[in-house]
């Protein structure tokens, strides 16, 4: 394993790190994360050009702070490195994985550091309506619209444990306390809401355009 | 009881659930594989929660910020000598233990899929099979004596190449790969090549001695190959 990562490590020196990151760009997300496995650094970064930015936004709708959102994708994309063996790669999409890790980073620091507003919902971008960015692919605008179409036809009781447990970050009985319902309530809402909200979306799924892996 | 264990993946999915009742969870998922197979399918739809919270692009100094933390690590981090040992470790951190758990769920969820692979999705299929053989820590890497890369052979002899700048195999041609014992080729898989880094799938098993190379065929392949090699292993 130390002859391959010395093979790629030893791409000629006058490339440039744009055309460093060309070579991995036809690759597979698992392919990459494979070769992250094998201590290829120029495959996390190619990795980290696909995802990070879903990634960043992610932590960022948590954390509510730029700072501290680029620390968590930081210590996500760190946690990738170390970890990528023991990803089942021939059977999973990569992205999913380092999505949960991101997620998982991100509610961990909202959660310490308290730094979760007294009402997300009524942030603007607590409310699934981001604002417009001229900059992003095509797809991903469509699969931002695509998912918000499907939260808007959730019971709103539903939606909003949904949305306050992942993009706010409360845990359940956290739920249970600032919502005055019962924790089996809370649980109940989120297990037919996150249903739903599957079903929903493997319909519009069959009949839109979905970009099936953030390959570039 | 089974059943309220069952609606906590929808929490654990969403990383709602508190400490006890996490803890809890993960234990029961190791011995539960219809919660693996929800947990798996739930994370694809956190996932597309995920992509419905994008918005401003990040800081370039992140990615640079990254690769510099990775840089600093030693590496006996990235590939340990005892994984299945270190992802049982008590002392992962939350993370850690999310990553194996994540592993755990969408392997199997992923087995399952596998099974209605159509000839369609076998080129992935494949594609992903060479990926896990490189990604094995326990995997021997032989270098080549013909072309730029390396061979990796997992412990049951099956084999991914991983091919540097090998480009794009001529037109009306193919690539196409042969496991050599003593002097008798066996056909092993046809690929279409790429510039930059390319990682095939060898198709049979790889015993000790043996050689994989790589010839430049008509396309569709042959039964024997077209010598020189363009590429070819140290003997395994």
């Amino acid at each position: 394993m130390e002859a391959l990562a010395s093979t790629l490590l030893a791409l000629p020196e006058s490339q440039d790190r744009f055309a460093m990151r060309r070579h991995h760009a036809h690759l597979s997300d698992e392919a990459l994360v494979a070769l992250v496995a094998r201590g290829d650094e120029d495959a996390l970064g190619e990795l980290y050009d696909r995802v990070g930015r879903i990634a960043y936004g992610l932590a960022l709708r948590v954390l509510r702070d730029e700072r501290h959102a680029e620390d968590a994708v930081q210590e996500a994309f760190l946690q990738v490195w170390r970890s990528a063996a023991t990803f089942r790669a021939e059977r999973a999409k990569a992205s999913t994985w380092i999505l949960t890790l991101v997620h998982r980073r991100a509610v961990d620091l909202v959660r310490r550091e308290e730094r979760r507003q007294a009402d997300p919902l009524t942030d603007d971008s607590a409310a699934g309506v981001a604002p417009e960015q001229t900059d992003e692919a095509a797809w991903l605008r469509f699969e931002r619209e695509r998912v918000q179409t499907a939260l808007k036809q959730l019971p709103d009781v539903q939606r909003e444990a949904l949305e306050l447990a992942y993009y706010g970050g409360f845990s359940q009985s956290e739920l249970a306390e600032r919502l005055g319902v019962p924790l089996g309530t809370i649980k109940s809402r989120m297990f037919a809401g996150l249903s739903r909200l599957r079903e929903l979306l493997d319909d519009s799924t069959q009949e839109g355009s979905w970009k099936p892996e953030f390959t570039s | 009881m089974e059943a309220g264990i069952h609606e906590l993946t929808a929490g654990y999915a969403l990383d709602a659930l508190d400490p006890e009742e996490r803890s809890a969870y993960e234990a029961h998922l190791a011995g539960c594989e219809r919660c693996r197979e929800e947990l798996a399918s739930f994370w694809e739809t956190t996932e597309a929660l995920a992509v419905a919270a994008s918005g401003p692009a990040p800081s370039p100094a992140l990615r640079d910020r990254i690769l510099a933390d990775v840089r600093a690590e030693p590496p006996q981090n990235v590939v340990p000598l005892e994984p299945r040992r270190r992802r049982v470790a008590p002392v992962l951190g939350a993370v850690a233990a999310v990553a194996a758990v994540a592993a755990l769920a969408l392997g199997i969820w992923g087995s399952r899929l596998s099974s209605d692979l159509g000839e369609t999705r076998s080129a992935l299929a494949r594609a992903r099979a060479a990926s896990a053989i490189v990604a094995d820590p326990s995997a021997r890497t032989v270098d080549l004596a013909e072309g730029v890369g390396s061979l990796v052979v997992d412990q049951d002899g099956r084999a991914a190449l991983v091919l540097m700048n090998l480009g794009p195999a001529p037109a009306g041609k193919t690539y196409q790969a042969w496991i050599i014992e003593d002097d008798n080729p066996i056909p092993a898989g046809i690929f279409p090549g790429e510039d930059g880094v390319d990682v095939v799938l060898v198709d049979g098993d790889v015993a000790d001695g043996e050689v994989v190379a790589v010839t430049v065929e008509q396309a569709g392949g042959a039964e024997t190959p077209n010598l020189p090699p363009v590429v070819a292993s140290d003997p395994v």
